[in-house]
């Protein structure tokens, strides 16, 4: 029960009025993101960075929470209406949302999209207040070689589950990691990469890495194939639900945060699995024949399982310091920034922290309904901004905030560089995330190794003498060698058959 | 004869377009043996303690780039493709717009050129019209309107109210 006091306590730190207003800003803002094309949570958050230098850290991470839960609601919004997902965790969400848009019953989608959203939020936090404080003190015992081996098993995990391709996605972490390799040595205070230049000896900010492969290289990607014709949203009401068609939803509701918010907490990539199996679950389970011309189960799985996998994010991101998206991986940059390090000991350490940010989680939920549930129509106007302004605008906050981190022209010219990489990516197939992963998590992962082989004097012994580091190190092999197993299984299955 | 060498040659090119993911090969390769000279050239530490010093990581590093980088090249030679990333706003049926693109790099780098030189506000301003203008927009009185309000506000916003100082330059100076 100490968790619940601790969490009154957080209550009441987070209903003051400053707070209270991060909270509001943080949701409306990731609904409006989650609506515009182009810019998802993770640039959204990578762009406040610069603005939060003289904010406080609580209402910081109050604000970015709220852009998460918010950005999962906006992107369905744009599936619904217009068929184009704005994040990819909406992309399930568009197989029934638009066809029922099509047959008039948007204002139904939208409604089912809403409230999923709000239960998936909810019980993805509830979850996280009952599971992260065990969590944490599970792992506050772990030591250096446990941490390289879970950094590990993240860089293994973002590169292989996610995307077509596994050659591509390690070449995009051994980029982020190379840009990590920049600057002094932690441990020495050798110059690695630096090419004798004073301003990368203080190696490349991680929100500079963050902003060029988000921000510029997709102002970039866009100008290069800019669609000249536009598509039109579908014009909708207020959403609302009718009696058959709660009683459609509910289930599939209360069903999603069982899917969204394990898959949310393992580096498998958020929400994108596990809307999709969401998908497959309501489909299987539905009464109605509908699947495929607008059912509404198809919509409110989905949605209840994307906002609680961003649940399930935040809390390994709060209680191990592992980011498993994109947006978290730009969150634990924010908590660099402060000077703070997620992980075991944020929830002694920062224990009131944490705990407003929890119970601001809860607020943000409610305001996200409340807002969102009138406001639907109004938010779909959002599609109408003149894209150029929109990614004119987009570049234009992007060297605001390099040139704010330290107001030096290097860092400009850098953002560039680091853009046009991203550009490249883009164009040949290479996913951005494990080159953000491996930019933020390459230079802890390097220093908990040497940090491990310290104590056991060089001796290589010293990586894997836990029983916690040799499991993990066994799900690593098991990733790497998925495929061979499943070739060797199929194999033997074809055999048999025949 | 002549005809035939110019078929070549635009089969050649052809072949170079068909394949142009071997430039992001090059990239890595390229990555690979800056990291590793840059790996050699470092002094060996006497203090390093045990196999693993400040030069391990970066050796790593660079190998595997190098050891991706033909991965990658046999792949594409082999036919692979990496998918190019779609979007609400993205059309890929549409062949790549490198004036637009050349346009818009032109804005971005305007602003770093000119920032220290003329200020935040008037910069900033130009870059975000000239990236309008790249992007198709071609309203001569919103435009400048909307730029010019945009950085004024962002200017105000951050060096006054968030306290992240920007230069001002000699306009701001004179006001």
């Amino acid at each position: 029960m100490d968790s619940l006091n601790l969490l009154l306590d957080g209550f009441g730190a987070a209903i003051t009025p400053a707070n209270l207003l991060f909270a509001a800003i943080g949701v409306v803002l990731g609904t409006a993101i989650g609506v515009l094309p182009g810019i998802g949570p993770a640039m959204a958050v990578a762009l406040l960075l610069p603005v939060t230098y003289g904010l406080d850290p609580t209402g910081s991470f109050i604000m970015f929470a709220g852009i998460y839960y918010g950005g999962m609601f906006g992107g369905a919004i744009t599936s619904i209406l217009l068929n184009t997902p704005g994040e990819s965790a909406a992309v399930v969400t568009a197989i029934e949302g638009h066809p029922m848009a099509k047959k008039g019953r948007g204002a139904q989608a939208l409604a089912a999209s809403a409230i999923g959203n709000f239960i998936g939020a909810l019980a993805g936090t509830i979850l996280l207040v009952l599971l992260a404080p065990t969590i944490a003190n599970l792992a506050v015992d772990i030591g250096a070689q446990d941490y390289f081996a879970v950094m590990l098993l993240a860089f293994i995990a973002v590169t292989s589950v996610l995307g077509s391709s596994r050659l591509r996605g390690f070449a995009s972490l051994l980029i982020g990691l190379t840009l990590g390799l920049i600057g002094l040595d932690q441990l020495t205070g050798q110059q690695r990469l630096t090419f004798g230049s004073l301003e990368l000896a203080d190696g490349v900010d991680v929100v500079i890495v963050a902003v060029a492969l988000f921000a510029v290289g997709e102002s970039l990607w866009v100008a290069a194939h800019l669609r000249r014709t536009k598509d039109k949203p579908i014009p909708v009401g207020t959403p609302w639900l009718g009696k058959s068609d709660l009683r459609r939803s509910w289930r599939p509701w209360l069903r999603g945060p069982v899917i969204g918010f394990p898959f949310g907490s393992i580096p498998a990539g958020g929400a994108e699995i596990p809307t999709f199996l969401s998908y497959a679950a309501e489909k299987r389970l539905a009464k109605h024949d509908e699947f495929g011309k607008g059912a509404i189960e198809g919509v409110a799985g989905p949605e209840a399982t994307a906002s609680a996998s961003a649940s399930g994010t935040l809390t390994t991101m709060l209680t191990l310091g592992l980011p498993t998206t994109a947006t978290a991986a730009v969150m634990l940059a924010a908590f660099q920034q402060f000077g703070i390090q997620p992980g075991p000991l944020l929830f002694e350490r920062e224990s009131a922290l944490v705990w407003t940010l929890i119970a601001s989680l809860f607020i943000g939920t409610v305001l996200l309904l409340v807002l969102n549930l009138p406001l639907a129509p109004i938010w779909a106007k959002l599609l109408r901004i003149p894209r150029p302004y929109l990614y004119a605008g987009i570049l234009f906050f992007a060297s605001v905030g390099a040139y704010a981190v330290g107001g030096d022209i290097t860092d400009l010219l850098l953002l560039f560089v680091i853009g046009l990489i991203g550009f490249g990516m883009r164009r040949y197939g290479l996913p951005i995330l494990p080159a953000v992963i491996g930019v933020i998590l390459g230079p802890s992962a390097e220093l908990q190794m040497r940090r491990a082989l310290q104590i056991s004097d060089g001796d290589l012994i010293g990586l894997v003498n836990s029983p916690f580091a040799i499991t993990v190190y066994a799900v690593v092999a098991l990733i790497l060698l998925w495929p061979l197993i499943r070739k060797l299984v199929g194999n033997r299955t074809k055999e048999h058959a025949a | 004869m002549s005809d035939s060498t110019r078929t070549e040659q635009s089969s050649a090119r052809d072949w170079l377009r068909r394949h142009s993911e071997l430039g992001i090969c090059v990239l890595l390769l390229a990555m690979g043996v800056l990291v590793l000279t840059d790996t050699f050239s470092m002094s060996v530490e006497f203090t390093q303690r045990g196999p693993v010093g400040p030069r391990t990581v970066p050796l790593v590093v660079g190998c595997a780039l190098i050891l991706v980088a033909v991965l990658l090249a046999r792949d594409v030679l082999r036919g692979g493709r990496g998918e190019a990333e779609g979007g609400e706003d993205i059309d890929l049926s549409a062949p790549s717009d490198w004036r637009t693109v050349l346009l818009l790099s032109a804005a971005f780098l305007a602003n770093a050129a000119l920032i220290d030189v003329i200020g935040f506000p008037l910069s900033s301003a130009i870059m975000f019209w000239g990236a309008a203008f790249a992007l198709g927009s071609r309203n001569y009185t919103r435009d400048p309107l909307i730029a010019v309000a945009l950085s004024t506000i962002t200017y105000v916003g951050f060096d006054t109210l968030l306290g992240v100082p920007l230069p001002g330059g000699p306009l701001m100076g004179v006001l």
